[in-house]
């Protein structure tokens, strides 16, 4: 505790607030006021969270930074929170990432200004809640009111196809996590009335309950990460939603998922986990191979980047659920790192869009003599994409395929082809938009980037050239915590 | 014979009220014309006069009185507060929109306040009997009210209304009637008793609890017997479906819980089974029927269907737990309900019937704050946090689980998610879309205030569900 603050409360509360000052500043004419409170909330969001790195005791194994009061006595609900080695990167992300996206939407967004830096705001809090949350019901209550602020981003402000998006968005994820909330009641009954995650790790199971309650899991965070086949609502997602969605989406609220496989699946139903790991290898594996072959032939780069999303996450599930410590590491490596880059992407197409309103490949191409600095990010970061090593891609897939070769030879063939499939994607999207003749005469119109969109791109470039050259750092704050959940996971809960 | 005066303390509510409305028919009648708003003002002071009435007089006992036909206990006390509560705003609601359109008279107060009157004493029935007159009070009041505006579609709503009514009435009757052939007495509490001694025929009594429960389940909006609802919310004017269709739910919930829980729940495990049947069609019929709706009334009348069928989920689990989320299920949905024909009726507007889901394009741009509001009881009523219609959706479940219908709460939540998407696309129409219209938004002030803090309400007790909840769970614990 920082002079004695509830840091975790802070972080998600301060955001919250800041989104609520920012939508009382009402109409469009107040725009600029709108924006500088937003930015102001999205920094001091970050700065409430930097103690939580510094304070951080990585070699602790039990919760920290722990606020508990009661809240719904009538279901012994409790506001309950706490972080480890999992929980605490995800947090900071969060909070890197929200005034990257105040920033990005400054000029772009022009209607409805206070409303669209509002939500995300409420929405970083919110997300800073569900990776805080240690009880149940606490939990679920951020994991569902994330969608709202979401699916508003998606339909306001996103393209034409818009409506249809959001509302798959939404009933997508509400499928599962209602499924998930009849999971929670239900150990709710069996662990004698109580809601508290670090309870449930604790709670002995016969094997075909935990193979439901895996089921109502698998269901909530699949469709969150999204593993294949119930991927289908990112790409329209991603595609429809405006610039600031896109980066929110894929940087953020898809580690919502993963980390639910760490925080519950695993240690809540390790045998079930276990009992069909097999079958998580290989939908993992059909993500990592199939989807990246469906990538490779996207004519519209946002949703490329969203296929592109998918494979990578397939190499966080893999990670979960080959239980050793590489791929456990590897996968959360691959989360924070993915958080970075698809960001870093999703800003680079938001940048041509901005300027030629086309998200088709085919509508680029030579940008790299009008836009020479653009073109530099954009190499950069398409290069973290596909894994090159020294960049923040490589680290979390080349510990991942080590794991998957030492449980199996070809798991780890088959992981490691994403090595050659990923270049290709987007090296050759790439191409097509960088490099080449200008064909259309509206590319060279085209400016190169501003000192605000410079700004983005260096904070991020630093950050895929930090974590690529020295992981050690993040490394070492999640490996007690990682090594705990591994010892937990392997002993039997029947 | 000899004739004692029985206790007339517990029914002081009953009879100022039955007093009040007189007073308001009265004064209508002499001042009505020079004075249009006298009736509302009265009327206002009818309920809150029973509010202080029924709070002074509040005790955690149980007491009974005109031999045991009026009983008034704790749950009795609270359910009547939050009908006082809830009938005093749907009047502030529907004033500007029954004096725009011709109905502020003492027809239309004198006609609520005895609807009201039947609700109470429904809710302190300990008797058949004294059940059967608050309902029927409360069913004729209705009726008249439905066809107080004398169009086609109001007639006809109100004449669909009073058959399939009258049936229900027949068939509850017949349900009484079959257990006072089995048992020998309409006394609630010596039914219990009889029923529990063993000595009487099964048979007959599981036949009058069909009916019973039929019967029941017309006065719910409980599928299949819900045909009326949708014809009825759509024809009526929007004031009276806003009555209609808040505060008797909580007489109905007073209703099941004096006849089937009180009266023979020692055949719980009888009502169990039926109830669930009727619960999950209820929840089927709503929430498919209500995706195909253009008309807002009619969606919210098949949405009504399905949160009612969830709400027999709390009553399945057939214990204090189930009970208390069944209240806890009710008295929240009056609150969202309340707000969404607030709004409705906010949108309507002098010659224009805000009845169409279209009404609600472009809310956003016409008034954010409302919009808002919408948006808050939209996925409240979809149970989305951090809004209360989750918590209301969590102990139901939690009460089907804990009697062990696993599959039962699974379609449930199944069913919500369907359920989802019909909320979402109000939100998306207010959202995502261009206004059709202009016309400003001008609510008098305190149809402002009440209706900003309804919608807030939904939001503030997301935040603090416990106070609703543990005041539910008091009422049952006391009663029970």
């Amino acid at each position: 505790m920082l002079f004695g603050l509830p840091l975790l409360s802070l972080v998600i509360w301060l955001p919250i607030v800041a989104g609520i000052g920012v939508l009382a500043t009402g109409g469009d004419r107040n725009a600029q006021m709108a924006r500088w409170i937003a930015l102001v909330g999205s920094v001091a969001g970050l700065l409430v969270a930097i103690p939580l790195l510094t304070q951080f005791d990585p070699l602790e194994n039990a919760m920290q930074f722990v606020e508990h009061s009661p809240w719904i006595e009538r279901f012994n609900i409790h506001y309950h929170l706490g972080v480890d080695g999992i929980a605490m990167p995800l947090i900071l992300l969060n909070c890197f990432i929200t005034p990257l996206v105040v920033i990005a939407g400054w000029e772009v967004i022009s209607k409805r200004v206070s409303q669209y830096m509002g939500a995300f705001l409420i929405m970083s809090g919110i997300v800073n809640g569900v990776f805080a949350a240690l009880d149940a019901i606490l939990f679920y209550v951020f994991w569902e009111a994330s969608l709202i602020p979401m699916f508003l981003i998606i339909g306001v402000w996103g393209g034409p196809n818009r409506v249809y998006a959001a509302i798959k968005f939404f009933l997508y994820t509400l499928l599962g996590s209602l499924l998930m909330l009849v999971a929670f009641i239900y150990l709710y009954q069996v662990s004698g009335g109580s809601f508290s995650i670090l309870d449930y790790h604790k709670l002995p199971l016969p094997l075909s309950p935990q193979i439901l309650i895996f089921i109502a899991f698998l269901l909530a965070f699949a469709v969150k990460v999204p593993m294949w086949p119930v991927h289908t609502w990112l790409p329209d997602a991603h595609v429809e939603a405006p610039t600031g969605g896109s980066v929110v989406l894929a940087a953020i609220l898809l580690k919502l998922g993963g980390y639910g496989f760490l925080r519950f699946s695993l240690p809540i139903v390790p045998d079930a986990s276990h009992y069909l790991s097999d079958m998580m290898i290989a939908l993992s594996l059909i993500a990592v191979v199939y989807i990246a072959v469906v990538a490779l032939v996207q004519p519209d780069m946002k949703k490329l980047i969203a296929y592109s999303s998918v494979s990578h996450m397939g190499f966080a599930t893999l990670g979960f659920f080959l239980f050793n410590a590489y791929g456990m590491e590897g996968a959360m490596v691959q989360m924070i790192s993915h958080g970075f880059i698809s960001a870093a992407m999703f800003l680079c197409v938001g940048v041509m869009y901005d300027r030629l309103h086309s998200r088709q490949i085919a509508d680029y191409g030579g940008l790299a003599a009008r836009m020479p600095v653009f073109a530099a990010f954009f190499m950069l970061f398409a290069m973290a994409n596909s894994g090159l090593p020294g960049t923040s891609g490589f680290v979390g897939e080349f510990m991942v395929i080590m794991a998957s070769v030492k449980v199996n030879f070809w798991y780890g063939f088959l992981a490691a082809t994403t090595l050659i499939t990923g270049a290709s994607y987007t090296l050759w999207m790439y191409k097509r938009v960088v490099f080449g003749a200008v064909v259309h005469p509206a590319v060279t119109e085209m400016k190169d980037i501003n000192g605000r969109e410079i700004l983005i791109m260096a904070i991020l470039a630093v950050a895929v050239l930090a974590m690529g050259l020295y992981p050690l750092p993040l490394l070492e704050i999640m490996h007690t915590t990682v090594d705990d959940l591994l010892s937990h996971v392997a002993r039997s809960k029947l | 014979m000899n004739f004692t005066q029985p206790d007339l303390a517990p029914a002081y509510p009953e009879i100022f009220l039955l007093v009040m409305v007189c007073v308001v028919l009265l004064a209508d009648i002499a001042w009505g014309e020079k004075k249009p708003n006298i009736a509302y003002l009265l009327a206002q002071v009818a309920l809150s006069g029973c509010a202080l009435i029924t709070f002074g007089t509040a005790a955690p006992d149980v007491v009974y009185t005109f031999s045991g036909m009026f009983v008034d206990d704790a749950m009795a006390d609270i359910l009547k507060m939050l009908v006082y509560i809830s009938v005093a705003t749907v009047l502030v609601y529907s004033r500007t929109y029954i004096s725009v359109r011709g109905m502020l008279g003492g027809e239309f107060f004198g006609l609520a306040l005895f609807a009201t009157l039947g609700m109470m004493v429904m809710i302190s029935a300990s008797h058949f009997m004294t059940l059967y007159l608050g309902l029927e009070l409360l069913s004729l009041s209705l009726y008249a009210m439905v066809a107080l505006r004398r169009s086609v579609e109001a007639t006809e709503a109100a004449i669909k209304f009073f058959v399939l009514g009258a049936l229900s009435s027949g068939f509850l009757l017949y349900g009484m009637s079959m257990v006072y052939g089995a048992t020998g007495t309409l006394d609630i509490t010596q039914v219990t008793g009889i029923i529990q001694s063993g000595a009487i025929n099964h048979a007959v009594l599981v036949v009058g609890l069909v009916f019973i429960v039929a019967g029941i389940s017309f006065k719910l909006y409980v599928a299949p017997f819900h045909m009326w609802a949708p014809d009825v919310y759509q024809g009526a004017p929007t004031a009276v479906v806003l009555f209609v269709g808040t505060a008797p739910n909580l007489a109905g919930f007073g209703f099941i819980m004096r006849l089937l829980v009180e009266g023979m729940g020692v055949m719980s495990a009888d009502w169990q089974g039926m109830l669930i049947i009727l619960a999950v069609a209820s929840m089927l019929i709503g929430n498919l029927a209500a995706i195909a709706q253009t008309n807002i009334k009619r969606m919210l009348a098949y949405s009504t269907i399905s949160h009612m069928g969830f709400m027999l989920l709390g009553i399945i689990g057939a214990d204090g737990n189930g009970y208390t989320a069944a209240m806890f299920y009710i008295l929240i949905y009056v609150l969202m309900a309340l707000g969404t024909f607030g709004i409705i009726i906010l949108l309507s507007r002098e010659g224009f019937e805000a009845e169409k889901l279209d009404d609600f394009k472009g809310l956003n741009q016409r008034s954010p704050w409302y919009a808002f509001i919408t948006l808050l009881l939209m996925f409240s009523m979809a149970g989305i946090p951090p809004t209360v219609g989750i918590y209301a959706k969590l102990s139901v479940l939690q009460a089907v689980l804990s009697a062990g219908h696993v599959w039962l709460a699974v379609v449930a939540v199944l069913f919500s998610l369907i359920g989802a998407f019909y909320y979402l696309r109000i939100v998306k129409l207010m959202y995502f879309d261009e206004p059709e219209t202009n016309a400003l938004i001008l609510p008098q002030g305190d149809v402002k205030i009440l209706l900003s803090a309804n919608g807030l309400a939904v939001l503030a007790f997301g935040f603090f569900p416990q106070v609703l909840i543990g005041l539910c769970a008091y009422a049952i614990q006391q009663s029970i």
